[in-house]
């Protein structure tokens, strides 16, 4: 650019050296941009203090308990980023998930219809319950607090309705039980692994490629490897571990449990389409600013009818892990669960004022929630103190959404 | 009817402006509130357009916006004869408008919210790379100094760059002319010197600027002409040159009459 002597090329934040890209992200930090560190710093200190007070906490056995355990929430306030990013919330995900069982198990069990079939059946019943909270919504007006705080009261009713009171229905897919109870062998584990780190490379240097392509600096490739080895770290740590066996019987127990895999490919996609689409982008504009969304011609509606689309057939695949750990369906299914997986978001870092937050923030924080649950329940404390606590982290975390919200600039006026 | 005079840099106006509008009317109801108005906007010219509050400013400008159309009169743009039915009709024609709020995503960094709707895409997924060096390009060619990254969130930008931001994502987006609605009401001393500097160099790169103020200061600094409109009639339309301060609160306020424009 020639632009005269005055023109001083104006920066990408891609510029400078790994020290100077270090102390950048921490200032950014202390802005305000603090993303899942709370949570992580939050997991580490809860991991270190129930590992103190429990002997069990950190057996491996207990580690992948709480793999499984968590999954279900994980999936579901992964599913209810899509809308809180556009500030809506779906307080029916959960029994969403429910009915979609209750329609799979009524399809499996009695009419002995095949269980992909069923399967998707119940993915469609979701993506038309997303579809109608979405057109009430975007099209009607209506808060989406009202619209699906109805539909979480009506579909238990549904549910009710579908399955008899008091009625539980085992589950007799074995594809679908397996997810939840079976595990990878154990170079599967390795596979999953190495499949990992060379997709992390791959897409790193793709996104390096593609930026030298434009002209424009790349940061330092020092810090691409930085994160590469931490993930291959982690979750080679996590393999290593769930390799071995974890029994306490006869019978040997040990690989990956499968929801991982499962868990971590959804978490990847929905990644992309956020980081990488144009509709990611424009949630994330509806969410920032809707009007001024509207103004630069993006279909507001449209969004806000796909992301509710999204969240409810997510929920759906939270219900499928649900059914699987337990095994069974029930009248109640999904029911208790919602809250906590809006909690699990708000407390990884995703900001109820919308715009902000990713969907690994919300696996941290599901993974926070159900570290309180496991460890509480190991102290064998009774229940209502791990409601207790969870309650009182997810008023903190909101106050530092808030806070962090006042300090990063943003205003509080919504729109 | 074209008007010949004096600009402040002594050239004589022959040229054809990009917009002509003729008897432009606009009722709400029973409530006439554009009543027969005759605008012209010239490229590489600052046209203010100013007026008490009610006069009727932002529904003209709402009408070139495409999203409010006139009743009645005439749209010429270069000459032709043009619809402004709807955004995306005045969008096609090289009209932008940047609205005083809510034209930005905080939430967003600066490219993001430049290329806002228009994204650059390669294989299908966003194309940051290309996106970014256009935006700092753009920002460059208008001489901005004081952004220090294009990767800022705008939540971290002061009023001033936020329109600065603003501006500068219609002249991205190569508009033709670019409509400005107080641009600086919100703004500080050296915010406001800044944006008015931004809105000379985009008008020296040929746009043909419309900008809505009530600060006439501002105007006299910074516009060729300026335009009145005093209840739902544009009572003026002089360049600054010929005209002054007291003459324009004259014709805001209906004390004054101009002679010069025909009705
Ligand atoms: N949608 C509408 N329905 C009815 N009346 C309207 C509508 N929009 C504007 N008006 C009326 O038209 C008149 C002109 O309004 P307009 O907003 O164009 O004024 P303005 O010159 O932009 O004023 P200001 O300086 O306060 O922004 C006002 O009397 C207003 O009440
Ligand atoms: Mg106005």
């Amino acid at each position: 650019m020639s632009a005269g002597p005055a023109a001083q090329p104006i920066g990408s934040g891609h510029e400078g050296s790994v020290r100077e890209q270090l102390s950048a992200y921490l200032s950014r930090v202390r802005g305000g941009e603090m993303g899942a560190l709370p949570a992580i710093g939050g997991f580490i200190v809860l991991s270190a203090l129930f590992t103190a007070l429990s002997p069990f906490f950190l057996t491996r056995l207990n580690i992948a308990n709480l793999l499984t355990q968590s999954a279900t929430l994980m999936m579901l306030s992964i599913a209810l980023v899509f809308v809180i990013l556009i500030s809506e919330i779906d307080l029916s995900a959960g029994v969403t998930g429910g009915v979609g069982m209750a329609i799979f198990i009524l399809l499996t069990n009695f009419a002995k219809v095949p269980w992909i079939p069923a399967l998707l059946a119940a993915l469609v019943f979701g993506l038309l319950v997303g579809a109608f909270i979405g057109f009430f919504v975007a099209k009607v007006g209506v808060p989406s607090f009202v619209v699906t705080l109805g539909l979480f009261l009506g579909f238990q009713g549904l549910q009710l309705v579908l399955l008899g009171s008091g009625g539980v229905f085992r589950v007799e897919t074995p594809e679908l039980i397996a997810i939840m109870n079976n595990n990878l062998p154990v170079w599967g584990g390795w596979v999953m692994l190495a499949v990992m780190i060379v997709i992390s490379i791959a897409t790193g240097f793709y996104d390096r490629y593609r930026r030298t392509a434009s002209g424009v600096p790349n940061r330092p490739i020092l810090l691409m490897w930085g994160k590469v080895a931490a993930l291959a770290v982690g979750f080679g740590i996590l393999v290593a571990l769930l390799n071995q066996n974890r029994s306490v019987s006869v019978l040997p127990i040990q690989g990956v449990p499968i929801v991982v895999p499962i868990a971590l490919v959804i978490l990847w996609i929905g990644t992309q389409i956020l980081d990488r689409t144009r509709f990611g982008l424009h949630l994330y504009a509806v969410g920032g600013s809707p009007e001024a969304a509207r103004r630069a011609g993006i279909n507001v509606a449209g969004i806000r009818i796909a992301a509710f689309m999204i969240c409810s057939a997510l929920g759906i695949v939270s219900g499928v892990l649900s059914a699987s750990r337990v095994g069974a369906v029930e009248a109640s299914s999904g029911r208790a669960i919602v809250l906590s997986a809006v909690a699990a978001a708000v407390v990884g870092g995703v900001s109820l004022f919308g715009g902000r937050g990713r969907l690994v923030h919300a696996a941290v924080g599901a993974l926070v929630i159900s570290v309180i649950d496991n460890g509480l329940g190991l102290l064998r404390l009774p229940a209502g103190i791990s409601l207790l606590v969870t309650g009182g982290v997810l008023v903190l975390a909101a106050t530092v959404d808030a806070v962090s919200r006042h300090r990063s600039g943003g205003n509080l006026t919504r729109t | 009817m074209v008007r010949l005079g004096r600009l402040k840099n002594g050239s004589v106006d022959v040229e054809v402006p990009i917009i002509e509008l003729t008897d432009i009317r606009k009722s709400f109801g029973p409530v006439e509130v554009l009543k027969g108005v005759n605008l012209k906007i010239y490229p590489g010219k600052v046209s203010a357009l100013v007026g008490d509050n009610g006069a009727g400013k932002s529904t003209l400008i709402k009408g070139l916006a495409g999203v409010q159309p006139y009743d009645s009169g005439e749209v010429l743009i270069d000459g032709t004869h043009t619809d402004l039915t709807s955004p995306k009709v005045a969008t096609a024609n090289g009209i932008e408008v940047v609205y005083q709020d809510l034209s930005l995503c905080e939430n967003l960094d600066i490219v993001q919210n430049m290329f806002l709707g228009r994204e650059e895409l390669r294989h299908g997924t966003i194309d940051g790379g290309r996106m970014e060096r256009e935006a700092s390009a753009t920002l460059q060619s208008l001489s901005v100094k004081t952004v220090k990254s294009v990767r800022q969130k705008v939540s971290s930008l002061s009023g001033g760059q936020r329109q600065t931001v603003a501006i500068a994502r219609s002249a991205l987006k190569k508009a033709r002319v670019v409509i400005l609605d107080e641009p600086t009401a919100a703004l500080g001393v050296a915010q406001t010197a800044q944006v008015l500097d931004l809105v000379r160099r985009l008008a020296d790169q040929g746009v043909g600027v419309l900008i809505i103020s009530h600060n006439l200061v501002d105007v006299f600094q910074v516009c060729d002409y300026v335009n009145v409109l005093y209840l739902g009639t544009m009572v003026a339309s002089v360049p600054v040159a010929e005209t002054s301060n007291s003459d324009v609160i004259g014709y805001i306020t209906g004390a004054k009459t101009y002679q010069g424009v025909s009705q």
